[in-house]
């Protein structure tokens, strides 16, 4: 059974003074496998928050399916077994983190005598155990996300959905809040996540989707998605005139005496080393350059 | 359980309201102040003591349910605290139920504290405590549940100032429905007298809760009359909330 399958799923929003009809999602058929973290990849207003908020029942859909191991979205049971983590999202910044957690429990039906093991337990897993008696409103935004991320896990969801976790966070936050994801998923979760950043989701997901104007353009496992195939080998190179390389392959730069250069036939490789080697000149790196998520994405939104 | 824990919520958020304590220190004021009116008057001092003491605890109360009421449902919108809330395994009602029970939590606590001030000035006059006086307080509770209901509904889809100026227009009308039946004996049309007749029973009729100048002026209370208004009262604050979440069940939260 997947832990999430949606199928052909439409929604459109009437909006301005004169309303008009504006589609956002256009058919999205995705279903997401138990146990996988699951990249949802789009650029900025392609539909994956509706999509995440349709899932969650905070919008109704005007057409389609979304099962939840297998039970409608709507019922309580399946809500029962979601976590979720809103974009941006603003919490009663009176509330202290344990008040905040505690809060969520007691909405999550979880036994009311564990919550106080469990909240201190997730306040670990966040990393923000010396925090759990000051107020939210003195947290920063990375340890908003993080204590965010904590009340999505209160209930011990089996499936987490995560809407930009990343966005907005430096480089040591992207990294901890990735670290959550992945022990996540070693505990046995499946986590659903949109991101528009394609490192993100190349370094953690199992599963990718790929959403633009509302429409999935191509979906499965991540490995299936990206061939090994080479498409390209960059060269850096100096000590050699410019010129003298335009037969083996397409400069891209070269500054300070030394040259990018994109080949794209296999066997130009160990004639540019031989000629380098005759040259006197030297050989900076060589790189060879695989079919990326980001050729997938960027082809299809050029496409588009 | 959920609906108390939304509850409780609403109260913490609600006495942290610094308007909601401005309201209370003018209405405390006014309380007082009836006091300093009293003493230039001609006649019955205390009169006028418990007739402004009551009227502030009632409009003043009425200011409070709308601040509160308006702006609190909205704000869980407004500020996406909806998204994670509903995303728990809660049902919409049981949301909307919950932040009905914290806001008349909150404006019992309120209503208690303005009720002490107004209690605590008559004994100093005379050192006598009426009982009637408590029922003239629980009839303005049982409105002010009312106006709560209905700023709910309102801001169930539209902006907090909005919600604000339709809640007190209706609270205005509701004041004034005996009028309509005025106007149902003048008017000729079948068809307007239909439609008034319905206007006359769909708005609340606020009069019901006001029992003020009885209790002031010592004239009879009917047992009858109480009990009639606190059952209409609380049916009425209940359907305006089915209402309410009759309209919340199908909204989408963009």
């Amino acid at each position: 059974m997947n832990a999430l399958e949606i199928r052909e799923l439409y929604k459109s929003f009437k909006t301005g003074f004169i309303p008009r009809k504006k589609e956002i999602l256009k058919g999205i058929s995705l279903s997401v496998k138990k146990g996988n973290i699951y990249g949802y990849l789009g650029p900025n207003g392609a539909g994956k928050t509706t999509t995440i908020k349709t899932i969650l029942g905070l919008i109704f859909p005007d057409k389609g399916e979304i099962k939840i191991f297998g039970k409608n979205h709507l019922d309580i049971k399946a809500k029962q077994k979601i976590g979720f983590l809103p974009e941006n999202p603003y919490f009663y910044d009176y509330l202290t983190a344990y008040e905040f957690l505690n809060f969520y429990a007691r909405l999550s039906n979880s036994n009311r005598k564990d919550n106080s093991k469990k909240i201190n337990d997730l306040l670990n897993l966040v990393g923000l155990s010396a925090h759990s008696n000051l107020q939210l409103r003195k947290f920063s935004r990375g340890m908003l996300q993080r204590i965010g991320i904590a009340q999505a896990l209160i209930s011990d969801p089996e499936l987490v959905i995560l809407d930009e976790p990343l966005s907005g966070l430096d480089p040591i936050g992207r990294k901890e809040i990735r670290d959550v994801i992945l022990r996540l998923r070693n505990e046995g979760k499946t986590i659903f996540f949109s991101s528009h950043i394609l490192q993100d989701i190349e370094m953690i997901c199992d599963q990718v989707g790929i959403i633009i104007n509302g429409k999935i353009i191509s979906e499965g496992r991540l490995e299936d998605l990206i061939s090994e195939e080479i498409l390209y080998t960059e060269v850096t190179v100096s000590g050699v005139a410019e010129k003298e390389l335009r037969n083996f392959g397409e400069t891209v730069i070269s500054k300070g005496g030394k040259i990018l250069l994109k080949i794209y036939k296999q066997e130009k490789i160990d004639d540019i080393i031989a000629f380098i080697v005759s040259k006197k000149g030297k050989i900076h790196s060589l790189i060879p350059r695989t079919y990326t998520l980001e050729d997938i994405f960027l082809g299809a939104v050029k496409r588009k | 359980m959920k609906v108390l824990t939304i509850a409780l919520n609403t109260f913490k958020e609600a006495i942290r309201d610094r308007i909601l304590y401005l309201i209370l220190f003018i209405s405390i004021f006014f309380i007082v102040f009836s006091k300093v009116l009293s003493m230039m008057t001609v006649g019955d001092e205390l009169k006028v003591i418990k007739d402004v003491g009551l009227a502030s605890i009632s409009l003043f109360g009425v200011f409070m349910a709308i601040l509160i009421g308006t702006n609190l449902v909205y704000k869980e919108i407004d500020k996406r605290t909806i998204y994670t809330l509903l995303s728990k395994p809660i049902h919409r009602y049981e949301f909307l139920l919950g932040k009905f029970l914290g806001l008349n939590i909150t404006l019992l606590v309120m209503i208690i504290i303005m009720s002490i001030v107004f209690f605590g000035l008559i004994l100093l006059h005379n050192s006598k405590f009426e009982a009637k006086f408590l029922i003239a307080i629980l009839l303005i509770y049982i409105e002010l549940a009312i106006i709560t209901a209905i700023s709910i509904l309102f801001s169930s889809f539209t902006t907090p100032i909005l919600s604000s100026v339709f809640t007190f227009s209706l609270f205005l009308i509701g004041h004034f429905s005996k009028n309509f039946k005025f106007f149902i004996m003048k008017t000729k049309a079948p068809i307007g007298k239909l439609l008034i007749k319905i206007l006359y029973y769909i708005l609340p009729n606020l009069e019901k809760f006001n029992i003020k100048t009885e209790v002031v002026h010592n004239l009879p209370i009917k047992s009858d009359f109480v009990i009639y208004s606190l059952v209409y009262g609380i049916f009425y604050a209940l359907a305006i909330l089915f209402l309410s979440a009759l309209i919340f069940h199908k909204r989408d939260f963009i």
